[in-house]
């Protein structure tokens, strides 16, 4: 599933990282916790989180996601943006609550970690 | 693979800045070409550990050296140490603050992301007197 999927999907607005939509994602993670969501580092993840810290951008990072989505209407601080355009971490803001969002990308075909990598 | 070996310093209770030390560490083992497979366990427990130091100890140093078959990290840091290491171990303990938690970390899953991701741990720490912790990758390990 495309990025810009994803944006399209959670009627999301895109803070940074707007030239790597067309990147694909392949599972989904999702937590406010940040250790959970480096259990679920993966190539192809894109991470679903409420919390707007800049480690959540690290995490994402380090995890090698394909994106970073806040949810519940979450705004990213100057920082959170300037580490996500520093390391072209496209970073997504969308009004959903972290269940909804999630369930919005399940229902489109996009899977968890724990189930097999749904198709490109 | 060339060796080399390359020292970092952690700032305790620097929130903003923790993390930079293991994108770092990240950017290097990237810019080598080992494979994405060891630099994500690798990085994973870089960050675990040096967040450890942020939340926990004094101040630390994060240690990569490289040699022809390994990645070796070791965090070391003069902070109040582990009373039992064990315990620290176990999945879900924490002695983190409430301040910690808020910012997405404390949950007690450091140290076990730490010995899921690493070839090898070992973490050496008694109270007041710091904690030292080194964390190998193996680059020929079949998984």
């Amino acid at each position: 599933m495309k990025i810009s999927e994803v944006r399209d999907i959670l009627g999301a607005s895109v803070i940074a990282g707007e030239d790597h939509l067309d990147r694909s994602a392949s599972v989904g993670a999702a937590s406010d916790l940040m250790s959970d969501l480096l259990r679920c580092a993966r190539a192809g993840v894109i991470i679903l989180s409420g919390l707007n810290t800049v480690q959540a951008v690290r995490t994402a990072i380090i995890s090698g996601a394909v994106a970073l989505v806040l949810v519940r209407n979450k705004q990213p601080d100057e920082e959170m943006v300037a580490q996500a355009r520093a390391h072209g971490m496209p970073l997504l803001c969308s009004a959903h609550s972290l269940f909804a969002a999630c369930g919005m990308l399940f229902r489109e075909g996009l899977r968890g970690v724990d189930e097999p990598p749904s198709p490109e | 693979m060339p060796s080399l070996t390359r020292r970092f310093m952690i700032s305790p209770r620097d929130f903003v800045r923790a993390g930079e030390v293991s994108i770092e560490i990240q950017g290097l083992l990237k810019g080598i070409g080992f494979p994405a497979e060891i630099i994500s366990r690798a990085c994973i427990c870089a960050y675990e550990a040096e967040m450890n130091v942020v939340i926990h100890g004094g101040k630390g140093t994060a240690t990569l050296t490289l040699d022809e078959d390994h990645i070796i990290i070791e965090v070391e840091d003069d902070g109040p140490g582990i009373e039992d290491i064990e315990l620290a171990f176990q999945e879900g303990y924490s002695t983190a603050g409430e301040e910690v938690r808020e910012m997405g970390f404390g949950a007690g899953m450091g140290l076990p992301n730490i010995r899921k991701n690493a070839d090898t741990v070992e973490l050496r720490s008694e109270k007041n007197k710091g904690a030292y912790l080194r964390m190998s990758f193996s680059v020929k390990r079949e998984r």
